[in-house]
């Protein structure tokens, strides 16, 4: 029995952090936004406007659900329950730390991969059930999207998966550091197995990996539906897109799930390139920074760190670039992306055969 | 192609570099300058947000906003109503039978004015009425965030008389009127009787 409270645990715990850092993560998205913008953001409520976005969900806890009269009411209701669930179970296998892993699954990538896609079924539920033009428009545009910028993503993984030989990221993690069961080389000639920090990263262990990580870090902004390729929502052309007719909670699920995919997506980047929950600090001769910063603490301190980093990049990066169109969006995907992350998988499989 | 990849890389930076710098630029608070200051546009440091009820920005002396009138150096002479392109100011004159007073100017009162409306909804701050007061009595204020929850709200009243010293006064005309009227009278009898 007591397995079960250990998985109620984990999930309450899994769904409170993302809970925390939707709120913390849309306070610090308008904090960047408004000193980018030569603004203050948010400054009355709480010290430095820190407790605007607590205040901003009590609001929407109060509010009225409003179910518009032509809406399709099943698909209305179950969406933004589908579209949060979606992003959620995705954080199941993901490590943070070594042997702190929610599920161990031999094929978490996988797993992760096949989860977070239903989400797109969610938003296509929520911009049909809508009966709105714009709404659908929005969803059809997302669908579209993010089955897209599946396939550029897909491969640029594909591209590590194939390096690392295995579909579990608590070992894809394990593989980066000075805890790899099977020894590192950076850049393929230097043997960094007990050296560790960051020349370890799988970003380093082979050249194509780093063009892998700027196409899987292009797709995962797509399949967050962030800026600049947030044509979903368009807020100047479509109102908000698929989420236009929510209210309350229901809008704050779509939200929540917005914010958790897009942690979710730099913890994959994380885990899968910039080297998990393995520290940035080498082992130089005798200072063995290395073997000193790492544990079960300094996994989550250090993967925590990069993927807010990566977050905080997202955050930059929707604040400077405008909205690409549909076309470019297309263009870029199916002309740019998709060959060069093939390319990745073929110098991935002429990497492992003859250089490792 | 490979060179518009490189040039989409570079552009992109270039406006990246561009907001990291602003977001780690100073976010002073923006001090609160008049607009006729030779810096005002000038202010590239820190943030431009004014915090608008703790900061204020000053108006300059020549704006138009808020119509005021100091009734007690009103003379009721009604050119102000007259003048006003939309009809936006009522007034009501009772002349007084007597002098009523002097207002700060020096002008004599002669009229009691039982309304004087200033209705700032219809206002099209021209300032005209401002312009043709002969005592300076009504002018435009620096107070321009006037914002109300029911129109009826924004129906400045400036008189304020009551209603019974308004019959009061009336009354006292009537009697003067009746008075002179009788008197007028009597004399044209007296001339219709004597011729």
């Amino acid at each position: 029995m007591n397995f079960y409270l250990t998985y109620i645990l984990v999930a309450a715990g899994l769904f409170a952090f993302s809970a925390v850092f939707a709120l913390f993560a849309v306070y610090a998205e308008r904090k960047v936004s408004a000193f980018i913008q030569d603004r203050l953001g948010p400054t009355e409520v709480g010290k430095f406007g820190l407790l605007q976005t607590v205040a901003d969900i009590l609001k929407l806890l109060q509010k009225e659900m409003i179910v518009p009269s032509a809406a399709d009411k099943v698909l209305f209701v179950a969406a933004p329950a589908i579209i949060f669930i979606a992003v959620y179970l995705g954080f199941a296998a993901l490590p943070w730390a070594p042997g702190l892993v929610p599920s161990k699954i031999n094929l978490g990538l996988y797993y992760i991969f096949a989860i977070i896609s239903v989400e797109t079924l969610g938003i296509l539920m929520a911009g049909w059930g809508s009966n709105n033009k714009y709404s659908i428009l929005g969803a059809m545009r997302s669908a579209a999207q993010i089955i897209s910028y599946e396939i550029p993503a897909g491969f640029a993984i594909i591209s590590v998966v194939m390096i690392a030989q295995t579909l579990n990221l608590q070992d894809i993690a394990m593989q980066q550091g000075t805890l790899s069961p099977e020894g590192v080389k950076f850049l393929g000639f230097w043997d960094v197995s007990h050296t560790g920090g960051i020349l370890a990263w799988n970003i380093f262990r082979a050249p194509h990996l780093i063009i892998a990580f700027v196409i899987y870090f292009i797709a995962s902004l797509a399949e967050s539906n962030r800026a600049p390729f947030d044509i979903p929502e368009a807020e100047s052309e479509l109102v908000s897109g698929f989420h236009t007719e929510y209210t309350g909670l229901r809008f704050g699920l779509v939200f929540l799930a917005e914010y958790s995919m897009m942690f979710l997506v730099s913890m994959i980047g994380v885990v899968l390139f910039l080297g998990a929950w393995n520290t940035p600090l080498p082992n130089i001769g005798t200072v063995h920074l290395a073997d000193w910063t790492t544990g079960t603490f300094w996994g989550i301190f250090w993967i925590a760190i990069k993927s807010l980093g990566l977050v905080g990049v997202q955050m930059w990066i929707r604040w400077t670039l405008p909205r690409l169109r549909v076309d470019q969006l297309m263009n870029l995907c199916w002309k740019v992306l998709t060959p060069l992350a093939f390319a990745c998988m073929l110098a991935s499989g002429v990497w492992r055969l003859w250089l490792m | 192609m490979s060179n518009k990849a490189l040039n989409g890389f570079k552009t992109a930076w270039k406006g990246l570099s561009l907001t990291i710098s602003h977001l780690f630029a100073s976010n002073a608070k923006r001090k609160v300058i008049p607009v006729s200051n030779d810096n005002y546009f000038k202010q590239l440091e820190g943030t431009n947000t004014i915090q608008y009820p703790m900061q204020v920005l000053p108006s300059p002396e020549v704006g138009r906003y808020q119509l005021d009138v100091e009734i007690d150096d009103c003379i009721v002479c009604d050119l102000c109503a007259k003048i006003c392109p939309v009809d936006c100011i009522t007034i009501e004159q009772v002349k007084a039978t007597e002098l009523i007073g002097h207002t700060s100017d020096g002008s004599p009162k002669r009229i009691y004015a039982a309304q004087f409306d200033i209705d700032m909804a219809k206002c099209m701050y021209c300032g005209l009425c401002t312009i043709v007061c002969p005592t300076e009595c009504i002018i435009m204020t620096d107070q321009y965030d006037k914002s109300v929850f029911e129109l009826k709200d924004l129906n400045y009243e400036f008189a304020n008389m009551t209603p019974e010293e308004v019959a009061e006064k009336k009354t006292l005309l009537e009697n003067k009127l009746a008075e002179k009227q009788a008197a007028k009278l009597a004399a044209m009898n007296k001339m219709e009787g004597g011729a």
